[in-house]
C-alpha cells in the first residue's frame, strides 16, 4: 500500500519501497485502485467516513493471500488495529509495516549494499513514530539504517517523544504541535545530527515543514530512500 | 476565529498563553518523575509488563464485582468502627461532610486537609469555607495553592507549574518567614506554621488511596508526615474516596503500593503508608475518636456500565501526565479540570458525559505514551478516539475538515486520481486550515517523482 501522503506528495518513498522489495526478491504488486487507509477521518471522530474509506481499502488490498507492505507504522496501525475498532469483531488484518516486514518476514538484519559510490558519513538522528508503539515495532527500521555503512546514529535527549504532528492535531492545536517538534528538533540538533530519519511521512512532513520556516540546518528523510540509496 | 482561520479549542487557547517560565518548570520536572519512574520500576519488578497486566486484571475483577465488593467493604468498616456514607454526588458529598463537621465543632473551627483529588472533584474546601470553617491545606503543595488561590494542575505534583522563587515570595507575602529560595527553608516554615494547626484542628479531611474490602481497611500514602498528622491528631477524621479505589484483599496491596509509587514518584516506597483500621482503640492513648468514610459516585456506577469503564482502573499516580508531551506543552490548567493530562481527557468526559466536554480528547496526538507507562494499563489513547467519535455521533462536536467530502473522494481510485492531479491547483485556494498549518510550518510540497507515473512507466 502506498498511503496517500506518498501518493500525493512523496512518490520517491513508494518508489524507494518497490525497489527494496525487489532487490530482496520480492515480486510487487500494486493495485490502482487503493487511496488511503482511513484514518484522517477516524482520528477525527467521523467514524462513519472512515469506515467508507477502510471499506475500500479491505477490498483493494485485504482479499488476496499476499502480504500488504507499507512505508508508514502510521497506515499499518490503523489497518491492524483501527479496523477491528471500527468493525466489531474483524480479525485483526495481517499488513505489515515496511521495516518491520523486513525484519521479522524477510530476516533482515543487515542491510544487503550494492551500490559503489559510498556517500560520505554522516550523523543521523533517528526519529521513532509512535505508531510504531501501536503494532509493537521496537527498533525495526533502525537497525537496518544503523546498519548502512555511511550512516552514524546519534542519541538524543527525549528520543522517544512523539514529534506533535498528531494528524489534523497539527492545525487544530498549531502551538502545541509546534512546541513539541520545535523541541524535538532542538534535541536532535544539540545532539550533532544534520539529517532526521524516519518511517512516517506524517513526522516528517511536520518537521520537515517546521525545518523550512524556520531555516534550520537540517534534512528529513524516509528510511526506505536511504536503504534504496545502498541499492546498484 | 483567530488569525490562523480555525477556532483554537480550549487546551490550544491555554497553552498560548502559557509563560516560557511555567513550561520549563512543568516539562523539566515531568521529564525527570518519567525518567525515574522507568528506572525504579524496572528494578522494582523483574517483569513490569506482567505486573501491570495482573493489576489491570484486579482492578476489572473490582469493576466486575464493584456491588459486591462495595457492601463487603461496607461491612468491614462498620465492624471496625469506621462510619460509611454514600455519596451519590458533589452536592451530597458536601452535604454529609459538613453534616459531619458541624457534629464535629462549631463553625469558625481550623479543618486541615491532607492532599485528595476527590476533594478537589466536589470542590469541598470553598464549601466548608463559605460554612465558617477554616479549612488548611497540609500538603506542601497543596498548601501553596492555597495561599495563592489556584488550583492544582497535577494529580501528584500540584504546583508543578511553579518554581521554588515563585514559593519563596508566597511564602515572604504570607508572613511565614523570611524569603529564602531554599526547599528545605521553605518546608521548614511551611512546617512551623502547620504544626500549630494540626494542634488546634477538631476535624482532619483526607482521601484514601486503596480501600481493602476484606479487612475494612483504609490504606493512605505520602511522603511528608502530614497525612499522618491530619488523620490522626484531630478528633475526627474523614476520608473520602470514589467508589472505585476498592482493593479485593490484603494480598493485593504490595503490588499496588509498588506500582503507585514507581509510577507516580519514581520511588520504591512512599515514606509514609497508613493502614487505617478504624479509631481510636478503648486501650489507645492517641488517634481520632472517630472515622468517617464517605463512598464517592458521582457518575462513577454509569461510566462503569460505559464504554470508558476501563478508566476506573486508574490509581491516580499521574505517569500518564509526566510522559504526555501535550501535558508538557500546555500544563495541567490547560485542560480546565480537576484531573488534567490524559488521564483527565478521558475520566473528566467519561464522569460528566461527553457533551460537557466535547473537544478534550482533541487535545492528544494519540502517540500512545500514556498507555505505555499506565500501571493498570488503560488504553487511553482508544478511549480518546471513542470519545472523539461519540462527540461526532452525538453532534456535541463539530468538525472543521469536511471529512464526508474527503471519503467521497477516497472510496473511489478514480476520484482520488482526478483528485490528487487537481492538488497543484489547490494552492492558489486558501483555507483555514492550510493558514492554520502554516502559522507554524512552511506547506508541503511534491518532492521527487510521481508514484503512479513511475509505476506505469515501468510495464
Amino acid at each position: 500500500m502506498l498511503t496517500c501522503l506518498c501518493d500525493i506528495y512523496f512518490g520517491e518513498v513508494g518508489i524507494a519501497t518497490v525497489r527494496i522489495l525487489e532487490h530482496l526478491g520480492c515480486e510487487v504488486l500494486f493495485d490502482k485502485e487503493q487511496t488511503c487507509c482511513g484514518q484522517p477521518p477516524y482520528n477525527a471522530g467521523d467514524w462513519a467516513s472512515a469506515r467508507q474509506v477502510a471499506g475500500l481499502t479491505m477490498r483493494a488490498l485485504l482479499d488476496s493471500e499476499d502480504p500488504v507492505v507499507m512505508p508508514s507504522a502510521s497506515c499499518a496501525a490503523m489497518v491492524r488495529e483501527g479496523y477491528p475498532i471500527l468493525y466489531e469483531g474483524l480479525a485483526h488484518p495481517q499488513v505489515f509495516e515496511l521495516g518491520e516486514f523486513l525484519v521479522h518476514q524477510m530476516k533482515v538484519r543487515s542491510w544487503p549494499v550494492t551500490a559503489t559510490t559510498i556517500p560520505a558519513k554522516r550523523k543521523v538522528a533517528f526519529h521513532r513514530a509512535c505508531h510504531g508503539r501501536g503494532i509493537g515495532l521496537t527498533d525495526e527500521q533502525e537497525i537496518l539504517v544503523g546498519s548502512l555503512p555511511w550512516v552514524q546514529l546519534v542519541r538524543f535527549k527525549q528520543g522517544d517523544q512523539c514529534c506533535g504532528f498528531g494528524g489534523a492535531f497539527s492545525v487544530t492545536h498549531g502551538s502545541v504541535s509546534a512546541g513539541i517538534g520545535m523541541e524535538k528538533l532542538e534535541n536532535i540538533m544539540h545532539a550533532g545530527a544534520t539529517e532526521i530519519v524516519s518511517g512516517d511521512m506524517g513526522c516528517l512532513m511536520h518537521l520537515n515543514g517546521l525545518i523550512r520556516k524556520n531555516k534550520l540546518p537540517l534534512k528529513t528523510r524516509h528510511f526506505a530512500e536511504l536503504l534504496a540509496e545502498a541499492i546498484a | 476565529m483567530k488569525e490562523s482561520g480555525v477556532k483554537h479549542p480550549a487546551v490550544e487557547k491555554f497553552a498560548r498563553g502559557v509563560s516560557d517560565q511555567t513550561r520549563d518548570s512543568v516539562r523539566a520536572a515531568s521529564i525527570k518523575v518519567a525518567d525515574a519512574r522507568k528506572t525504579t520500576l524496572n528494578e522494582v519488578f523483574r517483569d513490569l509488563n506482567g505486573a501491570r497486566s495482573q493489576a489491570a486484571q484486579i482492578k476489572d475483577y473490582v469493576l466486575d464485582n464493584i456491588s459486591n465488593l462495595l457492601s463487603q467493604l461496607e461491612m468491614k468498616c462498620r465492624l471496625n468502627g469506621i462510619e460509611v456514607h454514600w455519596a451519590r454526588d458533589a452536592v451530597s458529598a458536601r452535604k454529609i461532610i459538613l453534616d459531619i463537621c458541624k457534629d464535629a465543632a462549631p463553625a469558625g473551627s481550623t479543618i486541615v486537609k491532607a492532599k485528595s483529588m476527590a476533594t478537589e472533584e466536589i470542590h469541598l474546601n470553598s464549601h466548608l469555607g463559605d460554612a465558617g470553617y477554616k479549612v488548611v491545606e497540609t500538603d506542601l503543595g497543596e498548601f501553596v495553592v492555597q495561599i495563592d488561590g489556584d488550583t492544582p494542575s497535577h494529580i501528584v505534583a500540584p504546583i508543578i507549574h511553579k518554581n521554588r522563587r515563585q514559593v519563596g515570595k508566597s511564602f515572604e507575602r504570607e508572613g511565614l518567614g523570611p524569603y529564602t529560595e531554599s526547599p528545605e527553608q521553605l518546608a521548614a516554615q511551611a512546617r512551623a506554621y502547620l504544626r500549630g494547626k494540626f494542634m488546634e484542628a477538631k476535624i482532619g479531611i483526607s482521601g484514601v488511596n486503596f480501600a481493602i474490602a476484606e479487612s475494612g481497611r483504609l490504606v493512605l500514602v505520602e511522603n511528608e508526615g502530614n497525612s499522618r498528622l491530619s488523620t490522626t491528631a484531630p478528633d475526627t477524621h474523614i476520608a473520602i474516596m470514589g467508589l472505585e479505589k476498592i482493593l479485593p484483599s490484603e494480598a493485593d496491596l504490595p503490588l499496588f503500593l509498588k506500582l503507585l509509587a514507581g509510577s507516580a514518584t519514581g520511588q520504591r516506597m512512599t515514606v509514609y503508608t497508613h493502614l487505617i483500621s478504624g479509631p481510636r482503640r478503648r486501650d489507645e492513648v492517641d488517634g481520632p475518636k472517630s472515622v468517617h468514610l464517605v463512598i464517592l459516585d458521582n457518575g462513577r456506577s454509569k461510566a462503569i456500565n460505559g464504554p470508558y469503564r476501563e478508566i476506573l482502573r486508574c490509581i491516580r499516580c499521574g505517569a500518564c501526565l509526566n510522559v504526555c508531551p501535550v501535558y508538557r506543552q500546555a500544563s495541567g490548567h490547560a485542560y480546565g479540570n480537576v484531573y488534567s493530562g490524559p488521564i483527565g481527557a478521558v475520566l473528566a468526559p467519561a464522569l460528566q458525559g461527553v457533551e460537557a466536554l466535547p473537544e478534550l480528547a482533541k487535545a492528544s496526538t494519540l502517540c500512545g505514551s500514556c498507555e505505555e507507562v499506565c500501571p493498570v494499563k488503560i488504553p487511553i489513547p482508544r478511549m480518546l478516539l471513542q470519545l472523539r467519535d461519540e462527540a461526532v455521533r452525538k453532534g456535541a462536536h463539530v468538525e472543521e475538515v469536511p471529512w464526508a467530502l474527503y471519503s467521497f473522494g477516497a472510496t473511489s481510485g478514480f476520484r482520488w486520481r482526478t483528485g490528487i492531479k487537481m492538488l497543484p491547483m489547490a494552492k492558489m485556494v486558501s483555507h483555514p486550515l492550510k493558514k492554520a498549518w502554516s502559522e507554524f510550518r512552511d506547506q508541503p510540497q511534491k518532492e521527487g517523482r510521481d508514484f503512479r507515473k513511475w509505476w506505469n512507466g515501468r510495464s
